[in-house]
């Protein structure tokens, strides 16, 4: 079998629009086309019956009642409605005052959620930042251990997405409800790949996106409970009162449609797909560890998403990993192309190195990554990091037994 | 990001990659002068290392380097500007010209300056070892 370059490797970041659900939404734009505010005639009653077949595809995939689910723009959107929404909506004291609720969440959780965070600690709430321990990993203990009484609102990703670990969430969950507070969790890199039941795993306001699951990108949902217990927010976008109140703005139909269709196509393949991604995902790992020394995967080694991994190669810089491999598609974990030089903050709050964290890569498959294609990268990757190390002195030094931690470095 | 013509051609194929010895032998050679800058967590290191030859002038040099493409075309430039030159020739290589003729973007032009400290950094090094005063005037980071 002939191998088509680039392959790609980043389903992480984004994936393929899944050919049966570009084909449902392509009658929206066109036939399809009205506005399911409108009322009063078919065009919005055709509309509004395709949106609400997609919250039931949606609902479905997580074990949600329909009238649970919000559409939104995407997971940055759910995240800052669930986050400030909840905030505002059990905050102790008005807008004004200090004092007005805590929060608790982790210090390597998506950007989508720690600048939410961030915003409300201006406005008066006070927030708690789990540092993570070595293997990305949140416990229901550590959430336990930093309850206050005012405790407002747990906000706790489902699974990491750089590394890949998958944090208590049912635990967590558990732990929230018998102190009544809110808890959310950013799902963007679980739902669709993992089996997901928001009542038996205990969780208040779930994100979604909708490009993470070979849907349309520009659309997501927030799962916002309605049912022991009954979850109440403020809204942020405020307009036409559309999705009970919560998100105002004539809905998406083209990627409502699209984001239901590819919930719906996750719920069938789910169990092939897992199981087919992590062997692969093995298979990566196990090739590129026996090959090379001073490996590290990164994240927890059994709680990962199937089909992603993250690994620091040792004496070698991401960026020049990825030019060397540019016919694989894949994310680094050094930052050095922005001009902050600042490696990932992800894998810097586990307690990797500098050093090692700026020599990861990001490797994420998905529904149409074949065998050849990871064995491919896999040769690729091994190739350049040998080729890398022949240009790396700190590789020397390595084999010359010096301890490059040792050195006293001119940081500039 | 897109890299220009001449960085991703010096990372495909450096010039003068190597050392003239472990670091323990280079230090005890008088003919070799090293510079090493950077640091790991910064994502870049920079080894760079001449060799002087009897009448002061620089007759071979060699590079090592952790760091992005453009660090490592940098270095490798680096390398074959030094070579043939006399020391206060390499002295004066400013990273401003390694910036011009790789067509660096702004986000890169560190990766000039740590050049150019690292020719600073090995010319200073021989200069020392060989009794020589040392040029103190190092880049303000």
């Amino acid at each position: 079998m002939t191998i088509k370059l680039p392959i790609y490797l980043d389903h992480a970041a984004t994936t393929r629009t899944d050919p049966r659900v570009v084909e449902a939404v392509l009658p929206m734009f066109t036939e399809n086309f009205g506005n399911p505010g409108s009322r009063n005639h078919s065009f919005g009653w055709r509309a509004e019956e395709a949106v609400e077949t997609a919250r039931r595809q949606v609902a479905d995939l997580l074990g949600a009642e329909p009238k649970e689910i919000v559409f939104t723009s995407g997971a940055t959107e759910s995240n800052n409605l669930a986050i400030k929404g909840a905030a505002y909506m059990y905050a102790k004291k008005p807008a004004g005052e200090t004092g007005r609720g805590h929060i608790i969440t982790a210090m390597h959780e998506h950007k989508a959620v720690l600048d939410p965070c961030k915003r409300l600690q201006k406005e008066g709430f006070d927030v708690t930042y789990l540092q993570p321990q070595r293997d990305g990993l949140i416990t229901r203990a550590m959430v336990e251990a930093a309850m206050r009484e005012d405790t407002i609102l747990v906000s706790i990703m489902w699974a990491n997405n750089e590394i890949g670990t998958i944090n208590e969430i049912p635990e967590i969950g558990a732990l929230c409800h018998e102190r009544n507070v809110v808890f959310h969790t950013d799902a963007t890199q679980w739902v669709g790949k993992m089996p997901t039941d928001v009542n038996r795993d205990n969780v208040d306001l779930l994100s979604l996106s909708g490009h993470k699951i070979y849907g349309p990108k520009g659309v997501g949902a927030l799962y916002v409970r309605r049912r022991r217990p009954r979850v109440r927010l403020t809204a942020i976008q405020e307009g036409g009162g559309q999705e009970r109140g919560l998100r105002s703005g004539t809905l998406n139909v083209p990627g409502i449609v699209g984001l239901g269709k590819a919930c719906e196509l996750c719920a069938q393949e789910m169990d092939n797909e897992r199981d087919r991604l992590l062997a692969l995902r093995k298979h990566i790992e196990e090739k590129v560890t026996t090959a090379l020394d001073v490996v590290q995967i990164n994240g927890h080694p059994d709680k990962r998403l199937p089909h992603l991994t993250n690994i620091s190669f040792g004496f070698v810089e991401g960026e020049s990993l990825m030019m060397a491999t540019k016919e694989i598609a894949m994310s680094s974990g050094s930052a050095c192309t922005s001009a902050s030089l600042e490696p990932s903050y992800v894998l810097k709050s586990l307690g990797i190195g500098d050093d090692l964290a700026h020599s990861s890569l990001r490797i994420s498959m998905g529904r149409w990554t074949t065998k050849e294609e990871v064995d491919y990268a896999a040769d690729k990757i091994i190739e350049a990091v040998r080729k890398l190390r022949d240009l790396s002195p700190l590789y020397d030094m390595h084999n010359e037994g010096i301890d490059i931690t040792k050195i006293e470095w001119q940081a500039h | 990001m897109a890299y220009s013509d001449k960085v991703i051609e010096h990372y495909e194929r450096p010039r003068n990659v190597g050392t003239f010895g472990t670091q323990k032998e280079i230090k005890e050679r008088r003919d070799i002068g090293v510079g090493l800058v950077g640091a790991p967590e910064c994502g870049d290191v920079m080894q760079l290392q001449i060799k002087v030859d009897d009448s002061g002038r620089i007759e071979d040099a060699k590079f090592k380097c952790f760091g992005c493409g453009s660090a490592i075309a940098s270095s490798s430039l680096a390398t074959e500007w030094l070579k043939g030159k006399t020391l206060d020739e390499g002295l004066s290589i400013k990273n401003t010209q390694i910036v011009e003729e790789l067509s660096l973007p702004p986000v890169k032009i560190h990766c000039s300056v740590l050049a150019e400290d690292a020719i600073r950094a090995a010319i200073n090094d021989y200069k020392t070892k060989n009794g020589i005063t040392a040029d103190t005037k190092a880049h303000a980071h």
